[in-house]
């Protein structure tokens, strides 16, 4: 993307910022909704995971009066590009209802952009005559939002769900979004640590693109590739981060070409030839995931914590060099770096370990939840 | 899509496959699986265009092609004879090493590319760049004879191997188009009729017809007209011309070191 | 009356009869013929290439080869070289011509090319203790697959199939036997083998005795079609449509009568002492559907095989490698212009083509840009001189690379360029058998089978310095490259930043 575009103050991280992170989610797989609060207090215990410098969540049904609708976060350098980005939407979509993000003053937080959410529908006609799913023509449309509209970003689109992130220590963008007053059945929590300080909001985590949200510790050695075999299927990399690629992979992977999670898993964090190579004569899954999906090998430490509509699963790389823990107490199922943050919330859990390298722990919501 | 159809009462061990509309990977999955269960002859009924008939078989099976073959009949291919019941396209008998292909019509360009065995008859005329790279080895011979005329760089590069061009109809016509043997190093020509010397290329010479040309020349036109049924009775030996190279090496002052 | 030869001798072989104990080994192992013995051990020093078999084979250490010091008046247009061609064509009409690669001092731009290594924020790998994967498969891959539910897990729909898959991505060039001898192609078989990846026919046919080690062969079909057959063919693990060398691009082979002995008779299919012409156009390919009409003619003829297309890189690179892919071909084999020969006119060799750091950026972009990148593998070769060089070409955008040079290097090639006079004194680059008899084919495998594996060693330490453990991550990953002393246009169609951004 040419960052020329954007015109202003608004800086955008002009190269790719490493950073360390804590994550925390949790899923209840009935569908009970469960306050914001609990993902704050989970997210505080891993306070020296983090500097300040970024902290985010996503929160799954928290929007029951807007399900159908796409909900657009979306933050602006100043009013010029909101007027902009309106227009736009107003172009391309049917906005049901469009407001101020509700905040709370908080003075740890500093000089936040104005922070918008509108509920809207792609227009009928503009489907039919670019020939696109809804799903395909809102990805194009954030793209085109985020490449295009100066000071103008989109940081959520999804439905029934929201992402809300700052610079700050998670705790601080908690209060900041007065997030004990959603409730929802997924909450995904995270801490940034990155390595030089960002001017911009959009680099905090979690990342989202339609319902997936990512939160991601470690850095991808093999971002290059993985940007570039992404931007084969259309997809922009923007933000200059790994997580963004991390989103994008798992849109490509699940939505796109169909795969579940669990082979989509053995794409980001392939198994070794050598584990392979044990596999029964027939058995060519593995070998044809590596052979055709390589550049989306994601390689070096990383950690996930994903969300999806009904769903959320934990991952971490091929060789596990991120911390990531489970645990399951009832039907509510929970994956964080730290067995600690866990526990702050749920303190007797029916079943903790630590999952393997490259191993998916998924929690769907049960059928009629 | 068109059945196979097999017509088991035949003796001969004869099967039919209705090709029209099939893809050539089809066609010739079936004439391999046909010639494993032991047909020694295979018809293909309507055929129009498709490519690789034949393409690196290595029975000694009879093909017969009712339509015209598409491009690279019998490329590779090493034993089967082929016959064709109509004209045939370009590049047949690419790098054909064994085996017989007769055209009961005219053929395209590049006919006999690289061929190192076997022999492809036509019973017209033949396209431009026809026998190149033609070259013989051991006990092989390859050989093309075409009953009309040939376009230019005929025989371009040949090695080795026999082109004849019966020139029938062209008489007083030209029978051959430029650059005949260009590049050749190896093999010989015969052709009827008359040939310029602006017509040859640098590396060729005229010769007269000997008794051992004349012997190879009535074998080759008897066969030819065996295959073809085009009439050869009338066509006079004298007046054939022979052409071969003068050198093997035709490039050693090329270069200095 | 005027001399013949106005160019004087390049090197001055000098004898120290002191030492020398007259043993004649140095009379043995020129293959040019330089020394001769009257009392003494004399040398010719116009006939000395600098191959260096009498320095190294001398028991006494006694022979040296200097340059010729012989000075020249320094003039910057007209360089000595230059001048020596014009007295050579001056005194015989003709081109030039020479063997191996381009020896003109372009820029390299593996040579301004960085690698980038990781610190602190993300981990370099130990790749001596932990997994590092070097296997590659090359042909043509799906753009996704397909899986399915089953009762005890996941199934594949349709597993990818029709793939090469080497353990290094590091294969051997073509190189004919006709160029080469064979107990030099018996010594790339061997090391094939041991080393899990390919050697390459060339365009001469297969010998009787490599048939053998057929699953470690690609087979090459060029515009001459020697040694072309069915079983030949079938024969290896792929066909090759050789279209250009990168050493001279658009212009054919051609290995002299003369050398067509018996066994190359055999092999090429041809009759003894015959010229083989491999001319620069296949006659029947004169467009790029006539490319696909070829390409499918093999897969017919050998059980649908991958067919990989072997081209010079030329300045259209790109749109012709993307008509490659669409064509049907399953590997497209990129040769830049220091790709080697055994015989080449200069002028072509020296001045045709572009780069192959090039042309694999913009190959590599270009099916990505159109979305096809998974149709073929892309095996970059031409100017391969190093471990360092193998990773810069995969990180460009390179399946793997080819080697050729290198590998005779390690066979003893001095360099010395002279190939195309068949007097190899390492037996390398001729059929004289007293020459090529002291190649010993294990000898030399195992000298190939060090050089890659070294190669390979350098290339996983490499990828652990760069955090990651598996070839994949590096292919196409050109954001691990930096970019020292290019133009900023080479740097934008490289696709590479610049070393401090």
């Amino acid at each position: 993307m040419n960052f020329g575009d954007r015109q202003g103050k608004w800086v955008v991280d002009e190269v790719k910022v490493p950073d360390a992170c804590g994550l925390s989610g949790f899923i209840n797989l009935d569908g009970k909704r469960i306050g914001g609060e609990i993902v704050r207090e989970s997210m505080s215990v891993m306070r020296e995971r983090g500097n300040g410098l970024g902290g985010g969540y996503a929160g799954y049904g928290i929007y029951p009066d807007f399900k159908e609708h796409f909900a657009f976060h979306v933050m602006f350098e100043d009013d010029s590009g909101r007027r902009i980005c309106e227009e736009l939407l107003r172009e391309y979509t049917e906005v049901e209802k469009g407001e101020g993000i509700p905040t709370r003053q908080k003075c740890e937080i500093v000089d936040p952009p104005i922070l918008m959410r509108y509920f809207l529908l792609p227009k009928r006609e503009k489907l039919e005559s670019e020939n696109l799913e809804p799903d395909d023509f809102i990805v194009q449309l954030v793209m085109k939002i985020n490449t295009q509209v100066p000071g103008s970003f989109v940081f959520s689109s999804g439905k029934n769900m929201g992402i809300f992130k700052a610079v700050g220590f998670p705790e601080d963008v908690a209060d900041f979004y007065k997030l004990e007053s959603y409730t929802g059945y997924t909450w995904i929590g995270h801490g940034r640590f990155p390595t030089n300080t960002p001017g911009w909001w959009g680099g905090a985590h979690p990342f989202n693109i339609l319902d997936w949200s990512v939160v991601h510790n470690g850095e991808i050695s093999s971002y290059g590739i993985n940007k570039r075999y992404l931007e084969m299927f259309g997809y922009k990399c923007t933000l200059l981060t790994d997580t963004e690629v991390m989103a994008y992979l798992f849109d490509l992977l699940i939505r796109r070409h169909g795969l579940p999670i669990e082979v989509a898993s053995k794409v980001v964090a392939a198994p070794f030839w050598e584990e392979i190579d044990q596999k029964e004569e027939g058995d060519k899954l593995e070998e044809s995931l590596r052979m055709v999906y390589g550049s989306a090998l994601v390689n070096g430490p990383f950690a996930v914590i994903v969300g999806f509509s009904r769903g959320m699963f934990g991952l971490n790389d091929r060789v596990k060099l991120r911390p990531l823990v489970a645990a399951v107490k009832d039907e509510t199922l929970y994956v964080a770096s730290e067995e600690a943050a866990i526990r702050q919330i749920c303190n007797r859990p029916d079943n903790i370990w630590a999952p393997p390298a490259g191993e998916p722990v998924i929690g769907r919501l049960k059928g009629d939840a | 899509m068109a059945e196979l159809a097999v017509d088991s009462s035949n003796e001969q061990s004869i099967a039919r496959i209705e090709a029209s509309g099939m893809h050539y990977q089809e066609i010739n999955e079936k004439v391999r699986s046909l010639i494993e269960q032991g047909y020694l002859r295979i018809v293909l009924e309507g055929v129009n265009g498709q490519r690789y008939i034949g393409d690196g078989l290595t029975s000694n099976v009879d093909i017969v092609v009712n339509g015209v073959p598409g491009n690279d009949l019998g490329a590779f291919m090493n034993g089967p004879n082929i016959f064709v019941n109509d004209n045939a396209q370009d590049a047949v008998g690419n790098t054909m090493n064994a085996g017989k292909i007769v055209i009961r019509g005219h053929a395209g360009d590049v006919i006999g590319y690289g061929m190192r065995g076997g022999k492809i008859f036509v019973s017209g005329d033949v396209g431009y760049r026809v026998g190149i790279h033609m070259k013989s080895y051991a006990d092989q011979i390859p050989v093309i004879v075409s009953g009309g005329r040939a376009g230019d760089f005929f025989g371009e590069y040949m090695a080795g191997g026999i082109l004849v061009l019966l020139g029938i109809g062209y008489e007083n016509k030209e029978v051959v188009g430029t650059y005949v043997g260009t590049g050749m190093h190896g093999g010989t020509m015969y052709i009827r009729g008359d040939l310029k010397d602006w017509q040859l290329g640098r590396e060729v010479r005229v010769f007269s017809i000997d008794d051992e040309d004349k012997g190879v020349l009535l074998a080759l036109m008897e066969e030819f007209s065996d295959d073809t049924t085009v009439d050869v009775g009338n066509l006079e030996i004298s007046d054939f011309l022979k052409l071969k190279p003068f050198s093997h090496r035709p490039y050693g002052d090329l270069y200095v070191y | 009356m005027m001399p013949n030869n106005f160019v004087p001798s390049e090197f001055i072989v000098n004898v120290d009869h002191q030492r020398c104990r007259r043993c004649k080994r140095c009379i043995l192992n020129c293959g040019f013929g330089v020394f001769d013995f009257q009392n003494m051990t004399t040398a010719d020093s116009s006939k000395c290439v600098a191959c260096h078999r009498c320095v190294i084979f001398c028991p006494e250490e006694a022979i040296t080869i200097t340059r010729n010091p012989l000075a020249f008046k320094e003039h910057a247009s007209w360089d000595v070289r230059l001048r020596k061609a014009i007295w050579k064509q001056a005194q015989t009409p003709g081109m030039i011509l020479t063997g191996m690669g381009n020896e003109l001092p372009w820029l390299n731009i593996f040579d301004h090319l960085l690698i980038d290594a990781c610190q602190v924020t993300n981990p370099s790998i130990d790749p001596l203790r932990e997994p590092m994967e070097l296997r590659t498969y090359l042909g043509r891959k799906p753009e996704k697959v397909s899986v399915s539910n089953s009762n005890d897990g996941f199934e594949i729909e349709t597993p990818v199939e029709n793939n090469i898959k080497i353990d290094i991505p590091i294969i051997f060039s073509g190189m004919s036997y006709g160029s080469i001898s064979l107990n030099a192609q018996r010594a790339l078989a061997i090391a094939a083998e041991r080393l899990g990846t390919l050697m390459n026919t060339g365009e001469g046919g297969l010998h009787n005795e490599l048939y053998p080690y057929a699953n470690n062969i690609i087979v090459q079909c060029a515009s001459g079609r020697f040694g072309v057959h069915t079983e030949y063919l079938n024969a290896g693990v792929a066909v090759e449509i050789k279209i250009g060398q990168g050493a001279k691009p658009g212009i054919g082979g051609h290995l002299p009568g003369e050398k067509i002995e018996r066994e190359i008779s055999g092999t090429r299919m041809i009759p003894v002492g015959t010229d083989a012409i491999s001319p620069a156009p296949h006659h029947d390919i004169y467009s790029i559907e006539d490319l696909r009409q070829l390409i499918y003619a093999l897969k017919e003829a050998t059980g649908y095989k991958p067919v990989s297309v072997k081209i010079a890189t030329v300045h259209n690179v790109a749109a012709i490698a993307s008509g490659i892919a669409r064509a049907g071909a399953d590997i497209i084999y990129l040769d830049g212009f220091r790709g080697g020969t055994g015989a080449s006119p200069a002028i072509v060799r020296d001045h045709v083509g572009i780069p192959i750091e090039i042309a694999i950026a913009v190959v590599d972009k270009q099916l990505r840009k159109e979305g096809i990148r998974n149709l073929v593998s892309i095996v970059a070769a031409g100017g391969i001189r190093q471990a360092a060089d193998v990773a810069k070409a995969i990180a460009l955008g390179a399946d793997a690379v080819g080697i050729g040079t290198a590998a005779l290097i390690a066979l003893g090639c001095r360099l010395c360029q002279k190939c195309y006079t068949g007097n190899c004194s390492w037996g390398i680059a001729t059929q004289r058998p007293e020459l090529t008899g002291r190649l010993d084919p294990d000898w030399g495998a195992e000298r190939l089978v060090n050089l890659v594996n070294s190669w390979a060693t350098e290339l996983k330490e490499i990828l652990g310095a760069l955090g990651v453990n598996a070839i994949e991550s590096l292919r196409g990953n050109r954001e691990r490259l930096r970019a020292l002393g290019l133009d900023s246009t080479t740097m934008e169609i490289l696709d590479v930043k610049p070393a401090g951004r």
